[in-house]
């Protein structure tokens, strides 16, 4: 069992969760993720991980209210328990394997997609922790869908923010916004997109053209997250890959996103039945 | 006298519930079958069996109604026999060895076992003797048949024993893979852990050593004096072929998985799972029959797609006996070339090519070929790859030291089932390839010993 110690709601429907599991925290690196499990009859939910403090064996996590499981994991208050909090999984982002010198060399752009703004702080805190420079670019469809703006803002880069309709920063889609920053004369050496997956794909889209090296992180449906099953497969270069064992970053610029997109809506009709089932609906 | 037959539960009522379909002997049923056996002398039986159990001795205390003393010459060998009893393959091991399986009249070994493995369960009775603890500590890595043996067996030599399981529950394949109708959860597997846990061994789940915890760090900072990996074999093949990405299409793991461990065919359990109404099978194994009995119970039409023939087919005869009788249809000589998508991505069918057999390979197997000219196209909603898996990759990818063949098998020592690093140990799936439980079983209590005669030199 694994205690949430801390609650907070980061907009409508984006809520955080710092929950104590000292194992995890202890050797959680940027870029990878849990699985976490709600109780008896939940369902093996993954879940990035968005920031962690191995001294006190915290690891939190950011979640979208999105179908049955992330509504009731929502009804949960502090104090109560996850029954399940497995990870870290995956692999951590290739830039942790690279020093500080080599690092240095590098100016990254982040472009994070509404709740995808959770996995990127722990990158970018990463790399600002080693004096590295970074740009992020967040976009959501409005102001209130913002979230962790103060918390990227204080890790000392420059911060942009995109909404759909303008109430602010920037209107307009992060890649027109990408565009206008690129065209600008700013130059990167790599951008790491994490969000929607069709935001990805399009991102990815733009930077092929821009020809600069991007980074992806895919949220394809995963079961096990232990490289046992299989539902996370993507085709990455024209081979098959397992999101949670050979990812879950990849070159964006070789993912099948259109493949990818369409996995993930997979059980759509089948959740929509679940979301009815499940006690807490009162939409029929 | 003809071998006793074994109730089971009727075809038509069966395929609407995952209750065990084979009932096993009773008490009257068990002495009369077990008066069959002629207690020959060097037995081809014990030959045959992977573990040698003393077969004609525990038979033998069945025929006095001495359930109990049968049990401690099994437990001698093997300590999860209601487990083996059901799912060894049975005709080709112990079975296949008895003097007098011609006709198919072998005297039932497998299910006498079962029979004492579950007398043994139901009343609580202590038949293993145990060492007092010697304050060494021992790391099982994976709960599979592998890990659960070689933790009992440490367990009963007096080691502290820790076992680290990735998954949310203890058991490997035993619960995540062979289903409820065959093997079930609460009354065999759960009561089979619950026996370790009285041992004092300790279970975590959640952790996925390699991630969670590295070996180095088992070693070094957590002081184990040795370790066990039992990671099996769980990664799934895929067969390459166009459309395979379609939604739709599940490896036998995710099938069985979403079905057995996290119970999607219950309203009230959150795992979602589509399968339609017409479902094609591809493979021969137990895995295969596994996926086609678990299909035909959530409402479909189900197919096994073979390229070879029944004959060939890996599965223990049982199965595909029983998948006979619910109704799975098999088309052999048969197999995919391409799966066919819906404009929303879906499978919608498979292109099949009829496949003939040529002479037999260096392996005695008769290999299949295609039939030029035969494709042919058949609609299908959903389709489950069942065709093979490879070893688990995540304590390789992350623990240098641990070398690997080139099928992606850890290598180890023939004889104390050690690998290329030193004090670390693996035995089951991850070494061998998907095999079976017995030899996986087989493999932990080996490396047990070796363990033990490591950290105890002299005392075996
Ligand atoms: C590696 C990874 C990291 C993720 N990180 C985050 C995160 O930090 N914050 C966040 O809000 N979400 C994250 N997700 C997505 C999150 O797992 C899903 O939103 C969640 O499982 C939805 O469950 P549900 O029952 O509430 O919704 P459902 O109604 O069941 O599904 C809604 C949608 O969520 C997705 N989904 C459903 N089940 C799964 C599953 N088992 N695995 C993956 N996606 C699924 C599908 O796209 C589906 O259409 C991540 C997914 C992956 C694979
Ligand atoms: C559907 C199916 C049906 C089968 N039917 C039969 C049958 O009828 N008869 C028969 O004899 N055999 C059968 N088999 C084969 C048999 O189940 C396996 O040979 C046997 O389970 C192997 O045991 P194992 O302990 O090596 O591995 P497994 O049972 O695979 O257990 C491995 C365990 O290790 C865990 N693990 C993996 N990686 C890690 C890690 N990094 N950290 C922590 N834990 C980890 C896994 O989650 C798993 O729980 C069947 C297999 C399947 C899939
Ligand atoms: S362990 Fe398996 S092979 Fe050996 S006697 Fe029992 S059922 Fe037969
Ligand atoms: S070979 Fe058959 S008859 Fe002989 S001891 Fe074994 S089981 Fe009994
Ligand atoms: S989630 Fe099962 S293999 Fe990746
Ligand atoms: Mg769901």
């Amino acid at each position: 069992m694994y205690k949430i110690l801390k609650k907070k709601t980061l907009a409508e429907n984006i809520i955080m969760f710092e929950v104590k599991a000292p194992m995890v925290a202890k050797s959680a690196k940027p870029g990878q993720f849990v699985i976490v499990r709600i109780d008896e009859k939940g369902e093996r939910i993954p879940l990035t991980i968005c920031d962690y403090d191995k001294d006190l064996g915290t690891v939190t996590i950011v979640f979208q209210v999105v179908g049955a499981s992330t509504k009731k994991m929502s009804k949960l208050s502090e104090g109560e328990f996850l029954l399940d909090f497995a990870g870290p999984l995956g692999n951590p982002s290739e830039f942790v394997s690279l020093n500080t010198d080599e690092l240095k060399k590098k100016k990254f752009l982040f472009v994070a997609g509404g709740v995808g703004t959770a996995p990127v702080y722990p990158q970018v805190k990463y790399l600002r922790e080693k004096g590295i420079d970074c740009d992020v670019v967040i976009g959501t469809r409005n102001k209130d869908l913002v979230i962790l703006k103060d918390e990227i803002e204080a890790l000392g880069c420059r911060l942009y923010i995109c909404t759909d309709d303008g109430s602010l920063g920037f209107k307009g889609r992060v890649t027109d916004f990408m565009k206008k920053l690129f065209d600008e004369g700013n130059s990167y050496d790599e951008v790491v997109a994490i969000g929607p997956m069709i935001m990805m794909k399009f991102v990815c889209l733009l930077t092929k053209e821009y020809n600069i090296k991007t980074t992806v992180s895919l949220n394809s449906i995963m079961v096990d997250g232990t490289g046992m099953c299989g539902a996370c497969r993507v085709t990455v270069g024209g081979e098959t890959k397992f999101t949670c064992t050979d990812g879950p970053e990849f070159d964006g610029h070789l993912v099948d996103f259109d493949e990818a997109i369409n996995r993930q809506n997979m059980f759509k009709d089948e959740e929509v039945r679940r979301l009815h089932h499940s006690r807490e609906c009162s939409c029929f | 006298m003809e071998r006793v037959p074994v109730r089971e539960l009727d075809a038509k009522e069966r395929i609407k519930s995952f209750n065990e379909v084979c009932l096993g002997y009773s008490e009257e049923e068990a002495i009369k079958e077990a008066s069959r056996c002629l207690n020959c002398k060097s037995a081809n039986c014990v030959k045959k069996c992977p573990v040698g159990i003393d077969i004609p001795k525990f038979i033998d205390h069945i025929k006095k109604g001495e359930f109990k003393e049968a049990a401690e010459v099994i437990f001698m060998y093997n300590n999860l026999p209601s487990i083996c009893g059901r799912v060894c393959p049975q005709e080709i091991q112990c079975e296949g060895g008895c003097v007098l399986k011609n006709k198919g009249q072998a005297v039932a070994i497998g299910k006498l076992e079962r029979f004492v493995g579950d007398y043994v369960l139901e009343n609580n009775l202590d038949v293993v003797k145990r060492k007092p603890m010697n304050g060494k500590k021992v790391a099982v890595v994976g709960s599979g048949p592998a890990g659960l043996s070689c933790a009992s067996t440490l367990a009963t030599l007096g080691y502290q024993v820790t076992i680290y399981e990735a998954l949310h529950e203890a058991g490997g394949v035993l619960v995540y893979g062979i289903p409820e109708f065959r093997l079930p959860k609460e009354k065999i597997v759960k009561r089979e852990i619950e026996n370790l846990i009285k041992l004092g061994v300790q279970i975590k789940t959640n952790v996925i050593v390699g991630r969670t915890v590295t070996i180095n760090q088992l070693m070094d900072e957590m002081g184990y004096d040795a370790i066990f990996i039992g990671t099996g074999a769980g990664l799934p093949k895929f067969m390459g072929i166009k459309g395979e990405n379609a939604n739709g299409v599940f490896s036998a793991n995710e099938f069985l998985t979403r079905a057995n461990l996290m119970r999607a065919f219950l309203d009230e359990y959150d795992t979602p799972l589509k399968i339609g109404k017409k479902v094609a099978v591809v493979g021969g194994g137990n895995v295969a029959m596994d996926a086609a009995r678990t299909a035909v119970r959530l409402g479909a039409e189900v197919h096994i797609v073979y390229r070879r023939t029944e004959e060939e087919m890996p599965a223990r005869l049982e199965e595909i006996h029983h998948a006979k009788e619910e109704g799975v249809i098999f088309d052999i000589l048969t197999n995919p070339v391409e799966i066919l998508k819906d404009d929303k991505g879906w499978v919608k069918g498979m292109v099949l090519r009829k496949m003939e057999l040529k002479d037999a390979d260096e392996t005695g197997r008769r290999t299949p070929v295609e039939i030029e000219g035969s494709d042919y196209t058949e609609e299908f909603d959903t389709v489950i790859m069942a065709i093979g898996t490879v070893p688990n990759p995540i304590i390789t990818y992350t623990t240098n030291e641990i070398k690997i063949n080139n099928r992606k098998c850890i290598i180890v020592e023939e004889e104390t089932g050690e690998t290329t690093m030193e004090g670390v140990y693996a035995g089951g799936d991850a070494v061998t390839g998907a095999a079976t439980v017995i030899l996986a079983m087989e493999a932990g209590k080996k490396a047990a010993y070796a363990i033990h005669k490591k950290c105890h030199p002299g005392e075996m």
